[in-house]
């Protein structure tokens, strides 16, 4: 069970370190909303009486770049299907569920590289930690958060034959995901259909929770942000396997 | 000798279409046996059953011993395959992908290691060993993939087509190598092929499968004097038909491409 897993994890973390091309894809976008909502709304932001809407956004852009990441990681099963991959795992003597995992976790480690990098990027457009300390349980938060969206990756992409499917998802699944999760915006005083939606949003709760350890703002309290995070990781991680099991090809 | 499988009224449907009508077969522990018939004909379909991958809509199989349905794990570590599209990863070297195979199955790291290095000289890419999988050409995958699905030490060894693509020096060196294993590991073959003449030269037994059922089974010569005919193709075309059939286009060309455009 722990060598599959172990396996399956490492073939993540390397594909991630060979694919230079991907690495830097998946940081320009981040930064790309940094550069031009940080800077483009800073002003309107400030006037408002809100702060520095850099120091506000980067949590949110580093949810982001956690989420495509992991969900894209997830969604590597739709090549591995068509590429024949996904067969020779599947027809292994190895129990299913721990090549979920392995595969769940891998996506989960590269994500959260990811995300690292993107807050040592931000760090050169001025953001500012508010504690050096609480680092270390946000990086363990956005293992968490990429775990919660590898798991939600791997389910979806059970289902998913082709990249037509994959496209629709990036569009109707993970777009609405990011826009609607308060990693933009705060979520104080915001119509009540915007926030109802924030609310069941898993990555609402991941992104005020790194909030709340990066520059101390918080909006649902970081005890009920973990804990949901943790809740729906683990619940997704229980329906992604048992999809994953009864895969055919 | 012992059958070392035994399929018994194997039915498969996919929403109403039978893709597989109920056939039966057995196959001798080491011997080599061929499965022919046009494309369309069921023959991977019940490859993929054999190999515990499609659950059969009836009908029983029994793996050495083992049946799929009940006890996938023993039926599993039974066979070794290799599937008629590639199934490696093309972001790992030659060695990552056959290490990866020996850990999922549970090789433990002196006998993987000493097995790796023994089957890659064994299909003569030991000095590629850590070439990435994309690099290398398909005929190379084609003995990458093969040696990968010995790695285990299985009893049977499933190929569906094997050498597809091949040019003739690397199809007869596969053979070549399937018959020294055959030899030295008492290795059972099972293999699909659309080259008549490598399945007349290569299968000590033959079963002809068309729309689903077996039309034909003995030997190359059986089949041969059963049709009156003077080569297994004449035979095969008077069993089969000489209609064209039609298979649907698979996906992979255009996902290639998606994959090329999105810099993966």
């Amino acid at each position: 069970m722990l060598r599959t897993i172990y396996i399956m994890w490492i073939r993540e973390v390397k594909k991630f370190v060979r694919s230079r091309s991907r690495i830097v894809g998946a940081l320009g976008q981040p930064i790309l909303f940094l550069l031009a909502l940080g800077y483009g709304l800073g002003s309107v932001f400030q006037a408002a009486g809100q702060g520095s809407y850099v120091q506000f956004l980067v949590p949110g852009i580093i949810g982001m770049a956690i989420v495509f990441t992991s969900i894209f990681n997830g969604m590597q099963i739709i090549w591995d299907r068509q590429f024949g991959f996904l067969k020779e795992t599947l027809v292994a003597p190895v129990s299913r569920v721990a090549i979920m995992l392995g595969r769940t976790f891998g996506g989960a480690t590269v994500a959260t590289v990811q995300g690292c990098i993107v807050f040592l990027l931000t760090l050169l457009f001025g953001f500012h930690p508010c504690s050096w300390g609480l680092l270390v349980p946000a990086v363990l938060l956005m293992f968490l958060i990429a775990s919660l969206f590898s798991a939600l990756g791997i389910t979806v992409a059970s289902f998913v034959r082709d990249m037509q499917g994959f496209q629709l998802v990036m569009n109707f699944l993970v777009m609405p995901i990011f826009l609607l999760s308060g990693a933009l915006f705060p979520l104080t005083n915001v119509p009540l259909l915007l926030r109802a939606l924030a609310t069941v949003d898993p990555l609402s709760y991941g992104v005020d929770g790194m909030r709340t350890l990066l520059i101390d703002n918080s909006h649902f309290g970081v005890v009920t942000d973990v804990t949901v995070v943790f809740v729906i990781a683990v619940v997704l991680l229980g329906i992604g396997s048992y999809c994953f099991t009864k895969l055919e090809v | 000798m012992a059958n070392i499988i035994e399929v018994k009224d194997l039915k498969k449907s996919f929403g109403g279409v039978e893709a597989v009508r109920g056939i039966s077969f057995s196959v001798q522990q080491g011997s080599t046996f061929g499965f022919l018939g046009p494309n369309g004909a069921g023959k991977s379909t019940t490859i993929k059953m054999l190999s515990t991958l499609l659950r059969p809509t009836s009908g029983t199989i029994l793996i050495d011993g083992h049946e799929p349905t009940k006890d996938p794990h023993a039926v599993r570590r039974a066979f070794g395959v290799v599937f008629q599209d590639p199934s490696l990863d093309e972001d790992l070297t030659a060695w990552e992908n056959m290490e990866l195979h020996g850990v999922l199955y549970g090789i433990p790291r002196g006998t993987r290691r000493a097995r790796i290095n023994e089957l890659l000289k064994f299909v003569e890419l030991d000095d590629r060993r850590h070439s990435y999988v994309r690099e290398i050409s398909g005929g190379m995958k084609r003995r990458l993939e093969i040696a990968r699905s010995l790695l285990h030490f299985p009893k049977i060894v499933f190929l569906d087509e094997p050498t597809i693509g091949l040019d003739p020096q690397t199809r007869n060196r596969m053979w070549e190598y399937l018959g020294r294993l055959n030899e030295k590991e008492g290795i059972t073959a099972f293999f699909t092929t659309h080259y008549m003449d490598e399945a007349d030269r290569n299968a000590d037994t033959i079963a002809i499968i068309d729309h689903g059922s077996i039309v034909a089974s003995g030997t190359g010569d059986e089949l041969k004097r059963h049709t009156r005919k003077d080569s297994l193709e004449e035979a095969f075309l008077e069993l089969t038909g000489r209609n064209i059939r039609e298979e649907d286009a698979s996906e992979l060309e255009h996902l290639r491409m998606m994959r090329r455009v999105r810099g993966k």
